[in-house]
């Protein structure tokens, strides 16, 4: 039997303003217990909450990126349920009237490009941390954290119109580096930066109704989102084509175990007794304030990796791992126009010298999607520029380049210094290599015997015996050119 | 109107505990009051906007700028259970 | 000189800068009256006598340096329980927060402090501001200084009483239905509920948001002129809190009646204490004498105004009183699991009053009512506004009796319903957002105060204070007292 599949995510997403949403302390992840609280975030008798305005930003920011219709009446509502983790026992949501609604994401499916709806966008504040003192099931106590409370959370929720589990990973990935783009979260799923949850069903091919739908919470990795998924998509198979019907519930994912288990089922749903949040008074998000936000939106991964494909004729491949963050990609343009003579365009060749660099040496000491990291690289742009300047003037091999990187990571030094400093040269000087070949030519009467019976490898132990000679400086063109020539004539 | 049962649901949705004779007298006292307020039915009010606030006002916000926190020790002061750097509650069960 | 209890705080301030008195001499006599006759009224839960005398030894430097603060240097004030004050215990008159000490100071309580005020305590109420009578305190019954066995009206009983009893110079109390006006109607002395936005709330534990407001208590207009210059203001820590600058309402109280439209309410007189009537209408009377001119003024809405208010207070309330949960601070009663012990918490934490208008709340906001309760109340609110704003076309200050009756006996309104019936004058102003005012017109035939009520357009306290003012200095009510010894 062939199942539609039906998949819809909600994703939260922690922004990387400097203070909470609705008061002023810091939202640093990792900091000692119960240190980033006032009263406000301790809902404390008396206190008020007052809106982060860059919070604000930051969801019109996305929305816009997102391509949604921006909501100029935009409200903050109150979502009333009892647990630990939320100071007042209500968390400041939104609710009829959200930030922004009706947008969407390309993402990459295979043989193609696919647009997921977006439903909506509002803004929240983040709960606190729960600690079971043992398991959910059986701990006799837990412990409470309060400095994640009150964190800006922007939640989006997805229409359900991923049809798999690894559209829903490709969504999750798009999302994320939309995200990270942005400077709006730092997309960090371990820390909880970014959480997931996904709504699945299945229906039969052409059917127009939803089927039941399950929920999964709190998926913490694209791998574990998709591996959840394949588990459900095989587990509502299975009972739907056994006649049973599917049981509407919130399920958890056991990443170590590899499969997905009910929640206790709750005898009724939430009531969340929504109402306008009386403390704070509504927004009108229109006019200058969204317009001067939709004048500065950067460039997107997807528009970047386009562009570097037909402005610098890179593979598609190599465009998408320099844009998998916009400081990588600033990293790179930045280090071919330091390549450019003057202020013209960089060759294609130079182009793909600096993707190759950043691909196979920059990334190995560098990770491609930390931006602090990649702007406080030991290796800056204009450095890396200046290494590859260096062989393409012949000044030094592409090998001995290998080296000078190494060190260059380690002393932060330019390479034009460490070349020199190291008399690391390249010998261009074909009399002089030529002499050297002529004694290793000398030297080595079994190679040339074994060359003239025909065995071609001979020679190029004899070119790595010269590249030896000259403490690998000499121009290995030259050298193999020579030795060519030289043992044509013996 | 309402029934003991609505009136036992409420309770669990407002983390009451009442008595029996405690949810009774309460049913008859709503209904009191749900019987008084019955009168704004009288009242149209279709084309009517809520108001929600007093005074009209709009996008009154705060730049992201840091303010104090509370010293830990006074965060926890006056915790219930205090369990060093946290608070600390009794078992939870998922409802 | 005159027993120092006696006289408004703006006496005292007079006293102070020509030296015939100073702010210890005048603490203490003010802390020996609460320690005399306190027992009998009940007004404070807690008494601050250290930190008074170091205010007003503070006060005292100051003044002999020739460098007050302003008006309100040196004077002895009490604050509603309901209001925060750091390192000090805020009840709210309620079990669940007997032992809760704020971190932190409410606003208008630093900026009386930055005033140079001297805080003598914290004073008695209503739990959490529910009530009339201040008789759902969890902790004792405050007694009406005009007769020990009547209630001082609530849900600012404390505050009342004690300014009322010459307990202190000044009090604050709050007002979301008529808390603040009522008592001050029934302990004959001055109580104003300023416009919506007009003074901060944080700090103020909140029962209905889009409703609390903070005001004053005191002996005369002019000492409410003084405080709530004092308070008023905008303050980035309450969203809500409105922009407009804060006039020097002091200064533009003696200009007179001239030329003022007052509106004679209309009302439906069932049930109403003849002695109320009467003092009403001869009020109106001594307006009249003053200048004004007036004409009949209809608020077709209100008579629904209490109907919505006791959807939207509770239901505001459910959700500000979820928080007592005992998990971070608070009582916490003991339990099998967390379930558990939240609602035991709250069952044993909370009071009967409280605990109908949580359920009458949580019902309103629950899946299903919320169109046909809170959104239909909302609408209403609405149309109360729009009464409002017609009126005002025409008038510039709406006159009517506080309350329909006098200060009943402890005890005597156990039902519910008819203890909402003493806010039926006060609760259409707290509706629409308007400022209003309570200032004594007379007795009744048993000797009980009787107070005028003004409304007046939003931010336009200048005009009911004007008012008021032009009133109190045509009449001697103010210089009856209660015979307390």
């Amino acid at each position: 039997m062939t199942w539609e599949v039906v998949i819809g995510l909600e994703v939260h997403a922690e922004l990387t303003t400097r203070t909470k949403m609705f008061c002023g302390c810091p939202t640093t992840f990792g900091a000692s217990p119960n240190t980033q609280t006032c009263p406000i975030c301790l809902g404390m008798p008396g206190t008020l909450p007052v809106i982060n305005r860059r919070a604000i930003e930051f969801g019109v920011r996305t929305a816009l990126a997102f391509n949604c219709r921006i909501n100029t009446a935009c409200r903050f509502a109150r979502k009333h349920y009892y647990y630990p983790d939320m100071p007042k026992n209500f968390q400041i949501s939104q609710y009829e009237e959200p930030l922004a609604e009706d947008g969407w994401l390309e993402i990459d499916v295979q043989g193609g490009t696919k647009r997921i709806g977006i439903q909506r966008l509002h803004m929240e504040e983040d709960v606190g941390k729960l600690i079971h003192d043992g398991t959910l099931e059986t701990a006799p106590s837990s412990r409470v954290d309060f400095n994640r409370a009150g964190v800006p959370l922007m939640e989006t929720v997805s229409k359900p119109e991923l049809r798999s589990p690894e559209e829903a990973a490709a969504y999750l990935r798009a999302f994320r580096s939309v995200l990270m783009y942005l400077g709006v979260c730092d997309g960090n799923m371990e820390e909880g930066s970014m959480r997931c949850d996904a709504n699945i069903s299945l229906r039969r091919p052409g059917a127009t109704e939803l089927g039941t739908k399950v929920e999964i919470k709190n998926l913490n990795s694209f791998r574990n989102a998709q591996r959840a998924l394949e588990f459900e998509v095989k587990r509502q198979a299975q009972a739907l084509e056994a006649g049973e019907k599917i049981v509407q519930e919130t399920r958890l994912f056991d990443a170590d175990k590899g499969y997905t288990r009910s929640m206790r089922s709750k005898e009724y749903a939430h009531d969340y007794r929504y109402f306008p949040e009386p403390d704070l008074v509504p927004l009108k998000l229109e006019g200058a304030f969204v317009d001067g936000i939709r004048a500065a939106l950067p460039e997107l991964a997807r528009a970047q990796q386009q562009r570097f494909v037909a402005q610098y004729g890179l593979p598609a491949y190599d465009a998408g791992i320099l844009t998998q963050s916009r400081a990588l990609a600033g990293y790179y343009e930045a280090a071919v126009s330091a390549l450019a003579p003057g202020g013209s365009t960089a060759s294609p060749a130079s182009a793909k010298a600096v993707a190759n660099w950043i691909m196979s040496e920059l990334l190995r000491v560098v990770p491609g999607d930390d931006e602090r990291a990649i702007a406080e690289s030991p290796v800056p742009p204009a450095h890396l520029a200046g290494l590859i300047a260096l062989i393409d003037d012949g000044t030094i091999s592409g090998k001995i380049a290998k080296d000078v990187f190494e060190k260059m990571v380690r002393s932060r030094e330019d390479a034009r210094t460490i070349v020199q400093r190291e008399g690391l040269t390249q010998v261009a000087d074909t009399g002089a290599i030529a002499a050297i070949v002529d004694q290793v030519i000398a030297a080595n009467p079994k190679a040339i015997a074994d060359f003239k019976a025909g065995k071609t490898a001979a020679a190029k132990s004899l070119v790595g015996q010269v590249m030896k000679a000259t403490q690998g400086k000499a121009n290995p063109a030259i050298v193999n050119t020579l030795i060519e020539e030289k043992l044509a004539k013996v | 109107m309402i029934e003991r049962k609505d009136v036992e649901h409420v309770a669990r949705l407002a983390r009451l505990a009442l008595s029996a004779a405690e949810i009774e007298k309460m049913r008859e006292q709503l209904n009191g009051i749900l019987a008084y307020i019955e009168k704004l039915n009288a009242l149209a009010t279709d084309d009517v906007e809520p108001t929600s606030h007093a005074v009209p006002m709009v996008n009154v916000m705060r730049d992201d700028a840091p303010g104090p926190c509370l010293p830990r020790d006074e965060a926890l002061a006056n915790a219930p259970d205090r369990a060093g750097e946290f608070f600390r509650v009794p078992r939870i069960i998922e409802d | 000189m005159t027993d120092p209890t006696r006289l408004t705080a703006h006496e005292l301030t007079d006293a102070f800068r020509s030296g015939a008195a100073t702010p210890s001499a005048v603490t203490e006599a003010y802390l020996g009256r609460i320690a005399k006759l306190d027992g009998k009224v009940r007004a404070y839960l807690t008494v601050t006598d250290g930190r008074a005398r170091a205010a007003a030894a503070a006060s005292d430097a100051r003044y002999r340096a020739g460098k007050p603060l302003g008006p309100l240097d040196g004077v002895p004030i009490s604050y509603k329980d309901v209001l925060s004050t750091r390192g000090v215990k805020t009840t709210c008159g309620s079990r669940i927060l007997e032992s809760w000490v704020p971190p932190f100071d409410a606003t208008v309580v630093t900026r009386l402090a930055a005033a140079g005020v001297v805080p003598l305590g914290k004073s008695n109420m209503d739990e959490f501001a529910m009530g009339s009578s201040t008789e759902h305190s969890a902790f004792q019954l405050t007694a009406n200084p005009w007769d020990l066995a009547r209630v001082p009206g609530g849900s600012s009983g404390g505050p009342a009483a004690a300014v009322a009893g010459d307990l202190a110079a000044i009090s604050l109390g709050t007002d979301t239905g008529g808390s603040i006006r009522q008592p001050g109607a029934f302990c004959g002395i001055v109580g104003m509920k300023p416009t919506y936005g007009r003074v901060s709330r944080y700090g103020l534990v909140a029962f209905a948001s889009s409703l609390d407001q903070i005001g004053p208590f005191a002996k005369d207009v002019r000492d409410a002129a003084l405080v709530l210059r004092a308070i008023a203001g905008v303050d980035p820590a309450d969203a809500t809190s409105v922009d407009v600058p804060v006039p020097d309402y002091a200064a533009s109280l003696g200009e007179g009646m001239r030329g003022l439209r007052v509106g004679v309410l209309e009302y439906d007189t069932a049930g109403m204490d003849p002695d109320v009537q009467r003092a009403v209408t001869a009020a109106i009377d001594v307006l009249k004498g003053l200048g004004a001119t007036t004409q009949a003024v209809t608020l077709p809405t209100a008579d629904h105004g209490l109907a919505a208010y006791y959807i939207i207070a509770p239901a505001e309330a459910s959700s500000n009183l979820a928080r007592y949960d005992g998990v971070k601070y608070g009582l916490r009663a003991l339990g099998k699991d967390l379930i558990d012990m939240e609602s035991r918490t709250r069952a044993a934490g909370f009071g009967a009053e409280v605990k109908r208008r949580i359920m009458l709340g949580t019902y309103a906001l629950s899946s299903g009512y919320y169109d046909a309760y809170y959104g239909k109340a909302q609408k209403v609110r609405t149309l109360i506004r729009r009464d409002f704003d017609a009126a005002f076309e025409h008038v510039d200050v709406i006159v009517g009796p506080t309350t329909p009756g006098v200060a009943f006996k402890h005890g005597e309104k156990e039902d519910p319903l008819a203890m909402y019936l003493n806010d039926v004058f006060t609760v259409p102003a707290n509706l629409s957002g308007n400022p209003g005012i309570s200032v004594p017109c007379g007795f009744s035939t048993s000797d009980l105060p009787i107070g005028l009520h003004l409304v007046g357009r939003a931010f336009d306290e200048a005009t009911i204070l004007r008012v008021a003012y032009a009133y109190e200095q045509a009449t001697t009510w103010r210089t009856r007292r209660p015979e307390l010894a």
